[in-house]
């Protein structure tokens, strides 16, 4: 056997006796995810949460959040075609349906170009503005407001 | 013409009440059949018979509330796409004969085929649906029974408005089943597609 080889074998038989000595629980405990099931389990029931129904805007919690959506976006479209967002909310659109017009900050292509309306890059809104349901935090926190805008 | 009238029932007695009743019989049988058979081709089952749209827009009607609801109170493609009322249903089923063309041409056997007529597909269907001021919408979504209480914020602001401007269901949602045809919104490259108007037209002064 050539020396590599058997030292190898050697960390391989270490190895299998480690792992025979370990009670099996002992990685498991050490990491507990608050999931509340192993990452290969089959996914959680999603828990039916409901939709908040619509309200007035909902206040920051720290600056540069992204505005939360206060209102169901339950089949609203958003593909190649047709933004159902920005329907409403466009700086075109924005008075007649009463609507929170889109941040001027959205306007700027990638080089800091100013557009006449949002980028593309900004095209799909809910991967940063978020609709609300009625489900409860997983664990419990002390998060606070951030102190502007308490 | 009482002359004719005469004859008319001259022959008809000549044949024999037995004759009479076999003739009023068929024409219940026709009648019926005939009804039957127009009922047949209103069904879901039917209309998703053909791929063009089982593939294509019945996919995405499976995602909306009137495929699938809380009560299970459905609204199938019939019940938007073909008048209730004799007439109208007639005409609307002789132009749907044109389709039959369209499938044996393969007009828009495949999605990309479909994608790229969308846009005069559903305008057909906007202005239909703007000429008989939704009136398929209405069958069941009577403006008049709207209780503005238990509606939406947005909802109850905007129905009252839109009632006050004469709009009709159309006007404002457009897409509400089916996913729309490019709409331009001058977001990025130019797509086309339909203009702001069409959209979202100006309601007709108040009278």
């Amino acid at each position: 056997m050539k020396k590599p080889t058997r030292k190898l074998v050697i960390a391989f038989v270490a190895a299998l006796g480690l792992a025979a000595a370990l009670p099996p629980s002992a990685s498991a405990q050490a990491v507990k995810s608050i999931r509340g099931a192993d990452v290969s389990a089959p996914e959680l029931a999603p828990g039916g949460f409901k939709p908040i129904p619509d309200q007035a805007p909902i206040a920051r919690d720290y600056v540069q959040q992204p505005p939360l959506i206060p209102h169901k976006v339950e089949g609203y479209e958003v593909t190649k075609n047709f933004n159902k967002c920005m329907d409403c909310h466009a700086w075109s659109r924005y008075k007649e349906n009463g609507a929170t017009k889109v941040s001027l900050t959205h306007f700027k292509d990638r080089d800091g170009g100013e557009l006449s309306n949002i980028s593309p890059r900004r095209y799909f809104c809910m991967q940063c503005h978020v609709p609300q349901t009625d489900a409860k935090p997983l664990v419990g926190n002390q998060f606070q407001r951030a102190e502007g805008l308490r | 013409m009482s002359d004719n009238n005469k004859t008319l029932m001259q022959r008809i007695r000549g044949a024999g009440w037995g004759a009479i009743a076999i003739l009023f019989a068929a024409g219940v049988v026709f009648w019926g059949g005939f009804n039957w058979a127009l009922e047949m081709t209103n069904r879901e089952k039917f209309c998703i018979s053909c791929h063009e749209m089982e593939e294509n827009v019945f996919k995405e009607y499976r995602n909306t509330i009137h495929y699938q609801n809380r009560t299970g109170v459905r609204a199938t493609c019939p019940d938007c796409h073909v008048p209730k009322e004799w007439g109208p249903k007639m005409i609307r089923k002789i132009k749907a004969s044109r389709e039959l063309y369209g499938k044996a041409m393969g007009t828009i056997d495949t999605p990309e085929k479909f994608q790229a007529e969308r846009l005069r597909l559903a305008q057909n269907e906007w202005r239909r649906m703007k000429a008989n001021n939704s009136q398929e919408c209405r069958n069941c979504h009577n403006y008049e029974y709207f209780d503005y209480s238990v509606q939406g914020r947005r909802s109850n602001q905007m129905h009252q408005a839109g009632l006050a401007e004469g709009k009709t269901c159309i006007d404002c949602h457009k897409g509400i089943a089916h996913q729309l045809p490019p709409v331009a919104q001058d977001i990025g490259a130019d797509r086309g597609g339909v203009a702001p108007e069409v959209m979202h037209p100006t309601p007709p002064k108040a009278q």
